[in-house]
C-alpha cells in the first residue's frame, strides 16, 4: 500500500456462530406479561390434526446472548455510516437518522391500514403531501405511491401504459429497451406481456435516433430509458426521442434510479416523458437496509391518469382526505394496503428537510462525480467521454494489461476501507467501473478515494498479484461461489441430520 | 444545509481542479431550454425539531388513544426494544445489498438465519430472502407454480385475502393466466365439492390461505391431495404468521407464500412488511428473489453468499424468474431479531395467548343476544361472527367509545355484510376485551 494512504481499513474479526449453534433448552429472551383470560388446550381449541407441539430447532437463547449475535455479525458489514460507498446506479447517501425516529412515532407507525379514513387523516396528510412534492420534482401531473420498489414501480408503469393502448384498441406488442438498461427493464416488460426488443446505444453511449426512428412502429408500446444513462451521461436527445415515440402513439417511459442527478435541475415532464418511477430508497435518502425495503412510486401525465392502481388519494370537497377504491378503468393493486408507507414518510421528511434546496444536494453529486473522474482519467480508461452527471464509468483496459480486472480492482479497494464501486455494468462497457459517490461525500473522503484508486493503478503494474488475490484484510477472504450455486446449501440443520453442511 | 458536507470554499475548489468556472457548467449536457430557470416551490427547508413537530402533528390526527379489534392481514403483536436496537445499527441500516460478500458477511449470515427460521416455521426445504410482502409473495408463487408445470390455469379460494386476490389478478392479466375462484363451505373453508368440479388437468396451482381470511384453519392435507391427483401445486398463503406457532406447518404445500410483518414489524399503515416464498428443494431454481447460500473462503472459513443468481433479473434480464431486485431485507432482519428472542418457548406461549384471548373474545360476544358465530372450523387469533345488523352501524357506535371495530366483511363480500372479521392478539387486556364486548352490546342496543 502506497504511503499516503490515510484511511484505515476496519473489519472486526470477532466469530460468532449461527444464533442455532448457541442454542441451549430452557433459555429465552423475551417474557410476555402473564395470560389474564382463562388458559385454554391448544388441542381442544385446534384439534390434534392442526395443533403443533413446537417448533423444531428453533433457538433458546438469552437476551444479552441476542444482543451479542447480531451486534458482532453487524461489524461484519461495510455501510455508508463507516465511509464513501460508491456503488453506481444505486445511490446510497446518507440516511438522516430524524427519519428514523419519526417513522417510529406512536401514531404512524402503530396506524393499521384498514382503520376508518377518519382516523388516519394524519396519514393521508403524509401521502397527499410527498405526492404533491414528487409531482413538483418530477414536473408530472398525477402519481401513485403503491409500489414497494423500483422494479415493481416499472411494472405498475408499463400495466399503465399497456391499458392506455388498450383502450384504443390494441395493446401492442413490443417495448423497447436500450442496451445499457437495467436488467429489472427486460424483466419487467415480460411479466406485463410484452416482447423486449434491445436498441443499440452509439458510440457516444447514447441512443441512436436514426436507428431509433426505424424500430418504433406503431407494434411499440413503449420505450424504457434511464435518464442519465447508467453511463451517467444525461440523454440530450430526449425530447427529440419522446417526439418520435409521440408520432407512432409510443410512449416514453423514463426509468427514474438515477434522478439524483436531476432534481432541481431539470424536470422529466418538461422533457415528453409519459410515465416514470422513481427509487425513494435511492434519491430521497431512505436507507437500503441491506437490499430493502423500497418504494417505488411511479408519476405520470394526464393521459395516464384514469388507469392508476387502486385505491387512488383523493380530497373531498370538505376538504377531508380519502381513499377512492372504485375506479372503473383502474390496472388494479399491485401490493396490498398502502404501499411501503414506513418508507414514504422518511421520503417526505428528507424533501422537507431540504426544501428548494434540494438542487444543492444534485448540483453536489454531479461536482464529486466529476471530480472523481477528473482525478481519475490518468490513470483508468473512460470508453465514453461525453459530460458525466452524478456518476462516471470507467473500464478496466488499462489493468486488464497486467491481468487485473474491475472485480480485483473493486476488492482490492477494501484493503484500503471503501465498498467496492458497482462492476462489470453497465453492459456496454466490458470490465466496468461505475462510480456513483453521492452528494454526501465531502472533500476530504473523495480525495481519499481517488487516493485509493491511483494507488490501486500502481499497484496493477509493479504488483498485480496484490490486487488479483484482494481482499487481505476482512474477515473472510474471496468465497466460493461456484460452489456455493452447485450444491446450495441455504439453510441450517442440526448436526444428527447435517449431512452436507460443513463447518 | 446539515446533509451536505462542502464548505462554499471548498466547492470552488472542486470547480477550480475539474477547470470549470461554475456550476452551472457541469449541467451543460442538459439542453438550456430545459434547465430549471426557478427554484422548485417545496415546502421547507425544515429544521431538525421542526420536521419532527410536522409529523407529531401528523400523527396526533391519526387513532392515538383507540383501541382495535382489526386483523385482517396485518396485527398488532408485542415487539421487543432489542429488534429496533440492532435494526438501528448503521451497519445494518446503511448498508447495500450483499453482493461484496466479504464485507456483507453480516447481512448475509442474518439472512441465512431468516431462511433457517422461515423453512422451520413452514415445514419447507428452502426459503428465499424476502419478497415485499404476502400479497406479492402469493403472486411470485402463483408464477412460479406456472413455469413448473408448464399450465395456466389458477384456482384461488374466495378465502384467500381479498386483496391477495387483487394483486394476483393484476399481475396474471397479461400473463395469460387464468383464474378462477373456489367458493367456501359453510364452515368457512374451502368448498370441496366446488374444487372437484374446478379441478382438471390444466391446473397449475390451487391457491389457498390458513388461517384464511374468516380465520379458518383450512384442511391442507385433502386439499393437497386433490391437487396432487390432477398434477396441480398447492399454494398455501399464510397472513398470520404467529399461529405457527401454535398450528401444525403446511408441510403438504409445494409452495408456502407467507407475511412474516407478525413477527417484530409495525403496522405501519400497511409496510414496509416482508413476504416470503419458501418451498420443497427440488423446485428452488424456479424460486423468485434472492437467496443466500452457505460456502467457504479460499482459506476454507465458512461464509455466506448471494447464490442461484442465474434465476435472477440482473443476470436473466428477460428470461429471469421475477423482476425483483430491491426486497425487504431490513424488514427479514427485524423477523431473525424477533424469532431469536422470543425462540422455541417464547413464540409457543405468544402463539397460546392469542388462541386463548380469541376464544375468551369470541365466548363473551356469544353471550350478547343475536350474536353467533360464522364458520365452525378451527381458528387462532381470528375469528367471524353475525351480528343482527350491519356491521358499518355497529362500527360507528364503537368509534364513539374510542374503539377501532372489526373488519367489515361486507367490504369484500358482500354476501356477508352483517359478518364481522374480529382479531383479537396477546396486546388486547382482559380489561379491554370485556369492555369490547359491553360496547358491542350497548350499540347492538342502541334505536335503529
Amino acid at each position: 500500500m502506497n504511503s499516503k494512504i490515510k484511511k484505515a481499513s476496519r473489519h472486526t474479526n470477532q466469530n460468532a456462530g449461527l444464533i442455532f449453534e448457541k442454542s441451549s433448552p430452557g433459555k429465552r429472551a423475551f417474557d410476555l406479561p402473564p395470560l389474564d383470560v382463562p388458559a385454554i388446550d391448544p388441542e381442544k381449541a385446534l384439534g390434534s390434526a392442526h395443533r403443533r407441539g413446537g417448533v423444531e430447532g428453533f433457538p433458546e437463547v438469552s437476551e444479552i446472548e441476542v444482543i451479542r449475535h447480531f451486534t458482532r455479525l453487524s461489524t461484519w458489514n461495510y455501510a455508508i455510516d463507516l465511509g464513501m460507498y460508491p456503488l453506481g446506479s444505486c445511490t446510497m447517501k446518507y440516511n438522516p437518522r430524524v427519519n428514523e425516529y419519526i417513522a417510529r412515532l406512536a401514531g404512524l407507525a402503530t396506524e393499521h391500514p384498514s382503520q376508518p379514513q377518519e382516523l388516519s387523516q394524519g396519514c393521508l396528510k403524509i401521502l397527499s403531501l410527498l405526492e404533491k412534492c414528487l409531482l413538483e420534482i418530477t414536473g408530472m401531473d398525477a402519481i401513485t405511491l403503491q409500489p414497494a420498489a423500483g422494479a415493481q414501480g416499472e411494472l405498475t408503469g408499463l400495466l399503465l401504459t399497456r391499458a392506455y393502448h388498450e383502450k384504443s384498441g390494441n395493446p401492442r406488442r413490443k417495448v423497447l429497451i436500450p442496451d445499457s438498461a437495467h436488467g429489472t427493464n427486460p424483466a419487467t416488460a415480460v411479466i406485463a406481456g410484452y416482447e423486449v426488443e434491445n436498441i443499440k446505444s452509439n458510440a457516444e453511449g447514447q441512443v441512436d435516433i436514426g436507428k431509433l426512428r426505424a424500430q418504433v412502429t406503431e407494434d411499440v408500446a413503449a420505450l424504457m430509458l434511464t435518464n442519465p444513462s447508467t453511463l451517467g451521461i444525461f440523454e440530450q436527445q430526449i425530447p427529440e426521442i419522446a417526439a418520435i415515440l409521440h408520432g407512432k402513439g409510443a410512449l416514453l417511459y423514463m426509468d427514474g434510479a438515477n434522478m439524483n442527478a436531476l432534481a432541481g435541475v431539470t424536470r422529466p415532464g418538461e422533457l415528453g416523458v409519459d410515465v416514470m418511477h422513481l427509487n425513494l430508497h435511492k434519491t430521497f435518502s431512505t436507507p437500503h437496509g441491506g437490499g430493502g425495503p423500497g418504494a417505488g412510486p411511479v408519476a405520470i401525465k394526464k393521459i395516464l391518469e384514469p388507469f392508476l392502481p387502486v385505491p387512488v388519494l383523493v380530497e373531498k370537497v370538505d376538504g377531508k382526505l380519502a381513499l377512492d377504491f372504485h375506479r372503473k378503468e383502474s390496472i388494479g393493486r399491485v401490493k396490498a394496503f398502502s404501499g411501503n408507507f414506513g418508507v414514504l414518510v422518511r421520503a417526505l421528511a428528507y424533501i422537507l428537510a431540504y426544501g428548494p434546496g434540494i438542487r444543492q444536494a444534485t448540483e453536489d453529486a454531479v461536482l464529486n462525480a466529476n471530480y472523481i473522474r477528473k482525478h481519475l482519467e490518468p490513470d483508468f480508461d473512460l470508453p465514453y467521454a461525453r459530460p458525466s452527471m452524478h456518476e462516471v464509468v470507467f473500464s478496466d483496459a488499462l489493468q486488464k494489461k497486467n491481468g487485473v480486472n474491475t472485480v480485483d480492482i473493486a476488492k482490492r479497494l477494501i484493503d484500503y476501507g471503501f465498498h467496492p464501486y458497482t462492476t462489470a455494468f453497465p453492459l456496454i462497457v466490458p470490465g466496468a467501473l461505475m462510480i456513483e459517490p453521492t452528494e454526501s461525500e465531502d472533500k476530504e473522503e473523495c480525495d481519499l478515494f481517488i487516493d485509493a484508486m491511483k494507488s490501486i493503478a500502481e499497484e496493477a503494474e509493479k504488483t498485480p498479484e496484490v490486487v488479483r488475490t484482494a481482499p487481505h484484510t476482512t474477515r473472510v477472504r474471496r468465497l466460493d461461489e461456484v460452489g456455493a450455486a452447485r450444491k446450495p446449501i441455504l439453510r441450517w440443520k442440526p448436526a444428527a441430520s447435517r449431512s452436507e453442511a460443513a463447518d | 444545509m446539515r446533509y451536505l458536507p462542502k464548505s462554499p470554499a471548498e466547492r470552488q475548489e472542486m470547480l477550480a481542479a475539474i477547470g470549470i468556472n461554475s456550476i452551472e457548467e457541469l449541467f451543460s449536457s442538459i439542453p438550456e431550454p430545459y434547465r430549471l430557470k426557478k427554484p422548485l416551490d417545496l415546502p421547507g427547508p425544515l429544521s431538525e425539531t421542526e420536521l419532527i413537530q410536522y409529523f407529531q402533528a401528523r400523527a396526533a390526527e391519526n387513532s392515538a388513544g383507540y383501541t382495535s379489534f382489526l386483523g385482517a392481514g396485518v396485527y398488532n403483536h408485542l415487539r421487543s426494544v432489542v429488534t429496533d436496537t440492532i435494526l438501528q445499527r448503521g451497519e445494518f441500516l446503511t448498508s447495500y445489498t450483499p453482493y461484496q460478500a466479504e464485507i456483507s458477511q453480516g447481512t448475509l449470515q442474518a439472512i441465512f438465519e431468516f431462511q433457517t427460521l422461515m423453512c422451520q416455521l413452514t415445514g419447507q426445504e428452502v426459503a428465499n430472502a424476502s419478497m415485499y410482502d404476502g400479497s406479492t409473495a402469493t403472486t411470485e408463487a402463483v408464477l412460479m407454480a406456472e413455469r413448473l408445470t408448464g399450465r395456466r390455469r389458477v384456482l384461488v379460494a374466495r378465502s384467500v385475502h381479498p386483496e391477495y386476490r387483487d394483486v394476483l389478478r393484476t399481475y396474471a392479466k397479461n400473463s395469460g393466466l387464468k383464474i378462477e375462484e373456489i367458493p367456501y363451505s359453510a364452515a368457512g373453508r374451502v368448498d370441496s365439492n366446488e374444487l372437484k368440479t374446478a379441478l382438471r388437468d390444466d391446473v397449475c396451482a390451487l391457491v389457498v390461505q390458513s388461517p384464511n381470511f374468516f380465520g379458518a384453519l383450512e384442511n391442507l392435507a385433502p386439499l393437497a391431495d386433490a391437487a396432487h391427483a390432477s398434477g396441480a401445486l398447492l399454494v398455501t398463503a399464510i397472513a398470520e404468521a404467529l399461529s405457527l406457532g401454535v398450528v401444525k406447518s403446511p408441510t403438504e404445500a409445494d409452495i408456502v407464500a407467507m407475511e412474516a410483518q407478525s413477527f417484530g414489524l409495525a403496522p405501519s399503515y400497511g409496510g414496509p412488511f416482508a413476504g416470503v416464498v419458501a418451498a420443497r428443494e427440488k423446485f428452488v431454481r424456479q424460486m423468485p428473489g434472492r437467496l443466500a447460500g452457505q460456502t467457504t473462503d479460499q482459506d476454507g472459513r465458512r461464509g455466506f453468499v448471494l447464490t442461484l443468481a442465474t434465476r435472477e433479473q440482473h443476470i436473466r434480464r428477460e428470461k429471469a424468474t421475477s423482476n425483483i431486485c430491491t426486497n425487504q431485507a431490513l424488514c427479514a432482519l427485524a423477523a431473525t431479531v424477533h424469532l431469536a428472542l422470543l425462540g422455541k418457548e417464547g413464540i409457543r406461549e405468544m402463539a397460546e395467548q392469542n388462541l386463548a384471548k380469541a376464544q375468551y373474545t369470541l365466548e363473551e360476544l356469544e353471550k350478547i343476544p343475536g350474536i353467533k358465530r360464522t364458520f365452525k372450523a378451527p381458528f387462532f387469533n381470528e375469528f367471524t361472527v353475525e351480528l343482527p345488523r350491519s356491521v358499518k352501524i355497529v362500527n360507528a357506535e364503537l368509534l364513539k367509545d374510542k374503539i377501532v371495530g372489526p373488519f367489515v366483511l361486507g367490504a369484500a363480500y358482500s354476501e356477508l355484510s352483517k359478518h364481522a372479521l374480529v382479531c383479537v392478539t396477546e396486546t388486547a387486556t382482559r380489561g379491554e376485551i370485556e369492555r369490547f364486548a359491553g360496547c358491542v352490546r350497548r350499540a347492538l342496543e342502541q334505536p335503529l
